[in-house]
């Protein structure tokens, strides 16, 4: 690769990593700011004035914002998140789990809605204004206008509870088999799909549709390519650069904004486990959660602009 | 087809329905009597304890937060789970007694200062050890150490001393308490290897169960313990899970597609639809638990009891009880005691709902205004919409209600106990004593309405004291008149538990001391063959 490549790289990597150190100082400052108290949190409505102070002085509530900033950020960067000041557990090794289910339902959910999502959209501009993609535009803002919690609940009682085809609970833990895991997350992997695809799949369409105007699509149709490869041949790699930055943003999704869906389907990932720790105050874990959640954002931002400049041949061969 | 069978002919082995009824029903389904017949004689069958199988319960209440500690307990999922794998000295039966558990039996001295429980012998705890007074000893030391964070700690600060003598373990008071073995009924205090000093969280205990896997928030199992001492009462599935179901949708549709077996907090709103699914069975129990609206006795303009009298009289019970709760639950009566507590007298005259005299009261009081009164969808289920039915009840009587919504997040820390008009729920004590001693003494840590009264304060402390049952009675009747007519709790309504069990459930016992059948379904109940 050229150096100017590389050097944009580069750049965008150290952005990156800027980005999430002003991201930390931010999570950090909004956790502060939360009502409540930890302590009185952990103990709820049935906490004893002696038991509150008791519990305050253990996490050392009573340090200077900065003080405890720094020392946080200093455990981040040697990999340890801390423990959990409600259960007394180690973040790391339970956030990892989480982390894991979340990924797992992420990666299915993509790896179903990503080429369904690029096809339509291929479809959708081969027999563009017609009835086909007429139809697969039809159906995908529709799935995408409707809340998730409300396909959530369509598919529940027509596939859990009617037809008793896939499980209402998506509990997964050590030891199921790969094939009881893909069924257990089958229905939150079909509504994460039916949100995430309009929005892919109208993208899709509206590059390749933007590259059609060029010059160069006219040149292929004069010598005679079928409209399908066309499409395929020219029109889609040129398009890449837009489609897989909206790729990414959904991918981000997938990962950091299922609360709702694992919270209907029972699912133990980030969302549920961050959910968990707020309602509980639990700064550690909220702060470990929203660090990891902006830097799968952030990263999976810089793929989508690293693959815009790399597919980007003026970039490459720079004259 | 077959389920509503199952279901039927499991209602006439219980007496719900008459045979004759049945074979109608059935017939309807398209079955022949003699096929129809046999069902019944096989639900008849049965009727008994059901060894083996995994019964499985969804169950609200559990977070990633929770721990196998049992200081740390305050949720329903983590205390329900440790009602199966940890035993505490005694029990409270559904009628309100005492039934011995870990303690064989118990007494004590005629001031009602010093008590003495004889401890079980030959049992075993999970790890394998025998469990002596000692262990007895040091839990009791672990949960009222000043600097545990036990949530027992309330309940041991009475306790001045506890040690081992021979087979037994004295308790010494620092002032008399009758009550005092109900309180060791609490769920905090599991009888554990040297008190679980050594590893909190180990999850060691003397119960039917023992713990197999624990992921908080997300599931817990328990595994058949072969050496329980209790076993033909006692722990009859092979294995016991409890699933976290914190979605009330979810929950129910859990229990209509078979992932689980029983569920806790039905709500009222759905009950009627749930009721209507074929093998569901609602297994609702009237309760000690109620929602309260509380003003602050000494914060104006609420220090005026003729305002509160005037805020009482504006509250219409039966309205509350059939929209709030629709119907699975009781009216209250403005003190927090109903007729499923010990020593209850039913004399007292019930308050009802009066706009004459609640504009009567109020105009006396002086008060000019609106009145604030600050809720939450966390006070209790259905808060906010009962703000608003109290708004309109009140507004017949002149008053104007200001109903002001806070955030639930923060509330019990910023809003409740803090505020001087806010909504909010109790969930009952075992005793008369503890439910005052809690909420209601001038001194009690939670005392949310700010209620100081030196004759009350006085009146319970003899109480405690006082051993004579027919006195006793007599001195909480007077008591809940005080409450009733100078605190500053306004109580509309006692709340039903609601659950709801699958057909394949056996052996329910309705248990109002908790939801889940009093915290034991899953050990009290089988899987039906």
């Amino acid at each position: 690769m050229s150096l100017p490549v590389l050097k944009l790289v580069a750049q965008r990597i150290a952005m990156g990593i800027l980005l999430l150190l002003a991201v930390s100082v931010l999570i950090f400052v909004g956790t502060q700011i939360l009502p409540g108290d930890v302590a009185q949190s952990i103990l709820g409505q049935s906490a004893t004035p002696q038991a509150l102070e008791n519990l305050r002085r253990d996490m050392g509530l009573n340090d200077p914002a900065y003080i405890r900033y720094f020392r946080w950020l200093g455990g981040v960067l040697t990999g340890d998140l801390g423990t959990a000041l409600s259960s007394g557990q180690d973040i790391a090794s339970s956030l990892k789990g989480r982390l894991w289910n979340t990924l797992f339902l992420a990666f299915w959910a993509a790896i179903v809605s990503i080429p369904l999502a690029i096809g339509l959209g291929l479809l959708a501009v081969r027999y563009r204004n017609g009835f086909v993609d007429r139809l697969i535009s039809g159906l995908g803002l529709a799935s995408t206008s409707l809340p998730e919690f409300f396909t959530g609940y369509l598919l529940i009682y027509f596939v859990a509870v009617r037809l008793q085809w896939f499980p209402s609970v998506s509990t997964v833990f050590d030891g199921m088999t790969l094939g009881e895991r893909l069924s257990a997350i089958a229905l939150p992997v079909t509504v994460l799909t039916l949100v995430v695809l309009a929005h892919m799949m109208r993208m899709t369409r509206a590059a390749i549709l933007n590259v059609m105007q060029s010059a160069y699509v006219e040149t292929a149709e004069l010598k005679g390519l079928t409209p399908l490869q066309i499409i395929t041949r020219h029109a889609f790699p040129n398009a890449v650069a837009p489609i897989v930055n909206v790729v990414m943003l959904n991918l981000a999704f997938l990962v950091v904004g299922v609360v709702v869906v694992e919270v209907i389907f029972v699912y133990p990932g980030m969302g549920q486990y961050l959910v968990d720790h707020v309602a509980k105050r639990d700064v550690p874990v909220v702060q470990a959660c929203g660090l990891v959640f902006a830097a799968v954002y952030v990263t999976l931002n810089i793929v989508a602009d690293i693959v815009a400049i790399v597919s980007n041949p003026r970039l490459r061969h720079p004259k | 087809m077959s389920r509503e069978l199952d279901y039927l002919s499991r209602r006439v082995a219980q007496g719900k329905l008459s045979r004759r009824d049945f074979l109608g029903r059935a017939a309807a389904l398209g079955v022949t009597s003699v096929f129809a017949n046999s069902l019944l004689g096989s639900a008849a069958l049965a009727e008994g304890p059901v060894k083996g199988g995994t019964l499985k319960a969804g169950m609200q209440g559990g977070a990633s937060t929770d721990s196998l500690d049992p200081a740390t307990w305050q949720s329903q999922v983590p205390y329900k789970f440790g009602r199966q794998w940890g035993e505490q000295l005694v029990e409270i039966q559904p009628d309100g007694t005492l039934q011995a558990k870990l303690a064989e039996e118990w007494g004590s001295s005629d001031d009602a200062k010093v008590w003495t429980f004889k401890i079980r012998k030959d049992v075993e705890f999970h790890d394998g050890k025998t469990m002596t007074p000692d262990d007895v000893v040091a839990t009791m030391e672990r949960h009222s150490d000043a600097n545990s964070k036990s949530g027992a700690l309330g309940v041991m600060g009475g306790i001045s001393n506890v040690k081992r003598d021979g087979d037994t373990v004295v308790f010494t008071l620092k002032e008399p308490n009758a009550d005092l073995p109900f309180l060791l009924d609490d769920y905090h205090l599991m009888i554990q290897p040297n008190g679980g000093k050594d590893k909190p969280t180990a999850g060691i205990g003397t119960g039917p169960y023992k713990v197999v896997t624990e992921e908080p928030g997300v599931r817990h199992i328990g595994a058949k313990f072969a050496n329980y001492w209790n076993g033909d009462k006692r722990g009859h599935a092979e294995q016991i899970e409890i699933i976290v179901i914190n979605d009330a949708t979810a929950r129910t549709s859990a229990l209509q597609s078979g992932q689980v077996h029983m569920i806790n907090r039905v709500e009222p709103k759905i009950v009627d639809l749930v009721k209507r699914v074929p093998g569901v069975t609602i297994q609702n129990v009237a309760g000690k638990g109620h929602y309260v609206f509380i003003a602050h006795c000494n914060t104006a303009p609420f220090d005026n009891n003729d305002l509160r009298l005037a805020l009482k009289y504006a509250m219409n019970r039966e309205d509350m009880v059939e929209k709030i709760l629709r119907g699975y639950g009781s009216v209250g009566n403005d003190f927090p005691i109903n007729k499923a507590y010990p020593l209850f007298s039913d004399d007292i005259e019930q308050r009802a709902y009066d706009p004459d005299k609640a504009a009567f009261h109020f105009k006396k009081s002086g008060h000019d205004g609106p009145v604030l009164l600050r809720t939450s969808d966390v006070a209790f289920p259905g808060a906010v919409d009962a703000a608003q039915l109290y708004q309109q009840s009140a507004a017949k009587a002149g008053i104007t209600i200001e109903v002001k919504r806070e955030p639930g997040d923060g509330y019990w820390s910023e809003v409740w106990n803090k505020q001087p008009f806010s909504e909010s729920y109790w969930g009952g004590r075992p005793t008369q004593d503890q439910m005052y001693s809690t909420a209601y003494l001038s001194t009690a840590d939670w005392n949310d309405t700010r209620f100081f009264n030196e004759k009350f304060d006085k009146m319970l402390i003899t109480a405690r004291g006082e051993l004579d049952e027919t006195k006793r009675k007599q001195i909480y009747r007077d008591m809940g008149t005080i409450v009733r007519d100078e605190g500053g709790v306004i109580v509309p309504m006692f709340n039903d538990f609601i659950d709801a069990t699958s057909a394949k459930v056996g052996g329910w016992v309705p248990d109002g001391n908790q939801e889940m059948s009093g915290g034991y379904a899953l050990s009290r109940c089988w899987l039906n063959a």
